[in-house]
């Protein structure tokens, strides 16, 4: 008992870490509407810059922490309002969600590129002492907190104590809250909303500046990829929170600090418990509380009442666009895609060619990301563990039974399709954002709990997968491997346009734009969308099937990683969630664009050699450029692609579409569109009707 | 020398996007005086109540308030010379208490002076919401969300109140409880502007109606004309025809 005690007292100082980084998320959710992901992105920002002037520079302790946390840290968040988030305020939660993932994904490579991308060892802590058995604490005392726990715990309390009292005691708070609400509305009340609503990114960013440099010291060197994963535990306290109460939240990551410290002391060490529900642990925690956490079926976003007064949205690429122009570029599509092929069996070298299939590939595992969001319009965030599932499965498949690949493939499809529907069952009920949420504590369990075990992944060593031999043809040959891979997404394209076409997708398609309104012409609500889910999970498995043979193992750190499939996410969505097309152009640049930017950002070094004299600007500014440079500015576009898709819901692909749709239409019939008065008060009509009259 | 009136839009256009919702509207509204705007489904009428407190910005002409070119400005500004609306559907904050509402009008009026004394003179007028105000607003009845928008204006003084369709959705007996308010508000020297697709209650208290149908004003009148030829019904199309052939 009393060592249980003494646990307990040990998982304070985590429970702070967690309450922290939970406390300014709600923060964040509560004043800008915004689900923050990319918190995390900016923690780490203000963690390096603190970093690089403590240790670099040796800058004093408190210049530091005022240029790292009071001056990076809002200056971030300002940047983001005036330009982003100012612009997305009416936006479905699913937009602002995909947004804050492109920032995830952005933001950490934008400062290695300003910063050096050089590994930081032992980051600095926010404190002048180094233990308290030095300083406060009876020697002796068995339990001790280091200098960095003691920042953590009085930082805590403070920002907690702070955030409780602007809420319930302030203005600006309850005008923070307003400006959530509706803008538009604050505004009639003589708010001045665009100052409230940068104030409170303003607050929210020096928060995340604050537990970024808090929470660094906690890990051996600085990376966004740990500083993320500890984000998303904290996820489970900002849920216990019901992402609004402060109280709440900082009571939900105390008892999950202290949870985590009780087990780690009272399981064995060495069993399966130990290993793999203590890191898992906040992720079965946060999973649990989206499933059974009351009043979160809902998704509790308001409609802002005066959204009539944005003009209405531009009419979809399939009502602009004549029939005949669809299929003729469906035609042309596929006809450029065999081109396409021919040219890489033909022309590439084997580095290219191997980067086309790997594309190729990864694009069947992307065409999941289609289904589950861009038909079912659930914003799924573990595609990865999917394609890892499969990929695991044929793996294990081949080598127990000694089953072709190709079966064992599709065997892995189904594999997954069934873990995807027993996911689906519970999670297809809740809101958008904690739909996103408990995706990702999904990936983060598999990623935590089942991956290190030997007869999911074979442990240390990666699973070794063969290539498909069909007859006489052996696919080890990259090119008999680029038709075959060809061939399956074409098979699987086709099944998803087909899913697109058909009933399924019209009920999913319903069910997106009033769930309500579907119901009550009998759609059922849930069986389309654990359908679509199913569906999505065993293309993705099928895929990871098909990547893991191509590269000849089914290795989780290389191809699956969670934060990997983020990427794979923010990049479909941004080019077109709803598109095949835009499937595959994703999966092609996800390979072809580092390379390519390595290539071009090596000619600079290539141009310094080969002119050894010269000097003035332009070589020095030659000089800067690397090849290092290419895997950040790629990341980058990714993330930026994302960033944009708040301006073109429907996909940056899919707009330049509807564009072109719309200029055909012109142009054959040019008389269907004359700036005529009585037809625009139509459409007013009509604007006004979609108004919350 | 009379003070300009409250309201005046010169010559405005004003579009949604592409779509073009005003041409060319003109409109006063005298201090003190009450205007009816009338007019059916989508022919602009919220679109002028948007122009005037500034939600909607003119593509061409003028607004002004008391005399003073406020064409572009934000809604607070507009807001904070005075000038309310109260828009159809929800026009308070859900997610906030009653108290929290009104806290938050009291606070950002210049208009008032003593929030608190505000707060009292609001419970005071309607008994009710003190018995709600640690309510969440959106949990309140259709009727009640109306009551606590009149009492927040009413606590405010404005200058202008442009009430959008403040009758829409509610029983008749709540529809009679709202207009009495707005005439105690018009009483107590404030000027009205307001949007009504059902005529009887607007008709008895305008000084003047305004029509308007497409986007554009078609009828400008003494409210006594409209009231004798319709009777009170609900003008079919918002048409200055059906004043001069009833159905």
């Amino acid at each position: 008992m009393v060592d249980l005690v003494e646990y307990a007292i040990r998982g304070i100082p985590t429970g702070c870490v967690y309450a922290l980084l939970a406390v300014g998320l709600v923060l964040t959710y509560k004043t800008s509407g915004v689900f923050n992901l990319a918190y995390g992105a900016q923690a780490f920002a203000s963690a390096s810059v603190f970093y690089v002037v403590r240790k670099d520079h040796e800058w004093p302790l408190w210049a530091a922490a005022i240029l790292a946390i009071v001056i990076v840290g809002p200056a971030i968040g300002l940047v983001l309002e005036r330009f982003l988030f100012r612009y997305l305020r009416g936006s479905p939660p699913m937009a602002k969600l995909v947004t804050s993932l492109g920032l995830l994904i952005a933001i950490p490579e934008v400062v290695r590129l300003l910063l050096g991308s050089g590994s930081r060892k032992n980051p600095p802590p926010l404190w002048w002492v180094r233990r308290t058995d030095e300083w406060l604490w009876p020697q002796g005392s068995s339990v001790v907190l280091d200098a960095g726990q003691i920042a953590t715990i009085v930082s805590t309390i403070v920002v907690v104590i702070a955030l409780v009292f602007l809420f319930a005691r302030t203005q600006i708070g309850l005008k923070m809250r307003a400006v959530v609400e509706s803008a538009r509305m604050a505004e009639l009340y003589g708010v001045n909303s665009e100052r409230t609503s940068m104030t409170a990114w303003a607050l929210s960013s020096l928060l995340a500046g604050l537990a970024g440099v808090l929470v660094a010291p906690l890990f051996a060197s600085l990376n966004p990829l740990d500083l993320f994963t500890l984000l998303v535990a904290a996820l489970a306290a900002t849920v216990f929170g019901g992402l609004t109460s402060i109280p709440l939240t900082f009571a939900g990551g105390i008892a999950l600090g202290v949870l985590q410290a009780v087990m780690a002391g009272a399981l064995p060490t060495d069993s399966v418990f130990a290993t793999g529900l203590r890191p898992g642990l906040p992720f079965i925690v946060l999973f649990a509380l989206l499933m059974f956490r009351p009043g979160l079926r809902t998704s509790g976003e308001l409609q802002d009442p005066l959204a009539g007064v944005d003009p209405p949205p531009p009419s979809p690429v399939t009502q602009d666009q004549p029939k005949w122009l669809t299929r003729g570029s469906r035609a042309l599509m596929i006809l450029l895609l065999l081109v396409a092929c021919w040219i890489s069996i033909s022309v590439l070298d084997a580095f290219w060619l191997g980067l086309v299939v790997s594309g190729v590939c990864l694009s069947v595992i992307l065409l999941s990301i289609t289904v589950a969001t861009g038909l079912g319009g659930m914003l799924s965030l573990c595609p990865a563990a999917f394609a890892a599932i499969g990929a695991f499965a044929t793996a294990q498949l081949v080598e127990a039974t000694g089953m072709t690949v190709i079966g064992a493939m599709i065997i892995a499809g189904l594999v997954s399709a069934t873990a995807g529907a027993a996911l689906a069952l519970p999670v297809v009920r809740l809101g958008a954002v904690y739909l996103a949420l408990a995706t990702l504590a999904f990936a983060l369990m598999f990623e935590s709990i089942l991956v290190p075990l030997s007869w999911v992944s074979g442990g240390s060593v990666p699973l070794s997968v063969p290539r498909p031999l069909i007859g006489s043809i052996d696919m080890a040959d990259d090119r008999w491997f680029l038709l075959f891979a060809a061939t399956c997404l074409g098979l699987i394209a086709w099944v998803v346009v087909r899913l697109r076409e058909g009933t399924m997708g019209r009920f999913l398609q319903a069910l997106y734009t009033s769930r309500d309104a579907a119901e009550s012409i009998g759609v059922s609500a849930t069986r389309p969308r654990v359908m679509a889910f199913a569906v999505s999970a065993g293309i993705a498995g099928f895929g990871g099937g098909l990547l893991a043979s191509y590269a000849g193992q089914a290795n989780y750190q290389a191809s699956f990683v969670y934060l990997v499939g983020l990427v794979w996410v923010a990049l479909v969505v941004s080019t077109g969630a709803r598109s095949v097309l835009a499937a595959i152009i994703s999966g092609m640049v996800f390979f072809l664009l580092p390379a390519g930017l390595e290539r071009l950002f090596s000619w600079p070094e290539n141009w310094l050699e080969a002119h050894p004299d010269a000097s003035g600007p332009v070589a020095s500014l030659l000089e800067v450029i690397t090849p290092s440079w290419a895997v950040p500015v790629a990341f980058i576009l990714f993330g930026a692609g994302a960033i944009m898709y708040a301006r073109h819901p429907e996909g940056s692909l899919q707009s330049q579409m509807s564009a072109l749709g719309r200029a055909v239409n012109r142009r054959i019939d040019p008389g269907g569109e004359p700036p005529d008065p009585a037809d625009d008060l139509d459409r007013e009509s009509s604007a006004d009707l979609v108004g919350p009259s | 020398m009379t003070p300009p009136p409250a309201l005046q839009l010169e010559d405005v256009s004003a579009s949604y996007g592409s779509f073009r919702a005003l041409f060319h509207v003109n409109l006063t509204v005298e201090n003190g005086s009450a205007v009816a705007l009338i007019g059916a489904n989508g022919a602009g009428k919220s679109t002028v109540a948007r122009v005037a407190s500034g939600l909607i910005r003119p593509s061409s002409g003028r607004l002004l308030i008391s005399g003073s070119d406020f064409t572009g400005s934000a809604p607070h500004q507009i807001a904070r010379t005075g000038v309310a609306l109260a828009n159809e559907g929800r026009s308070l904050f859900a997610s906030l208490t009653v108290q929290e509402n009104l806290s938050l009008a009291f606070r950002n009026a210049p208009s008032v002076t003593d929030p608190d004394a505000a707060m009292n003179s609001a419970f005071a007028l309607f008994p009710q919401l003190e018995e709600r105000c640690t309510q969440q607003a959106g949990t309140l009845s259709g009727g009640e969300q109306r009551i606590l928008t009149l009492a927040r204006v009413m606590a405010t003084k404005p200058q202008l109140l442009i009430a959008d369709e403040l009758s829409l959705g509610l029983a008749p007996l709540v529809t009679t409880q709202v207009y009495e308010a707005l005439a105690t508000i018009r009483d107590s020297g404030c000027a009205l502007l307001i949007v009504e697709q059902h005529l009887d209650h607007a008709l008895a208290l305008a000084d003047e109606v305004v029509a308007i149908e497409k986007g554009e004003i078609t009828f400008r009148g003494d409210p006594a004309d409209v009231g004798e030829v319709t009777g009170g019904l609900l003008l079919p199309s918002g048409h200055p025809a059906a004043i001069d052939e009833p159905t």
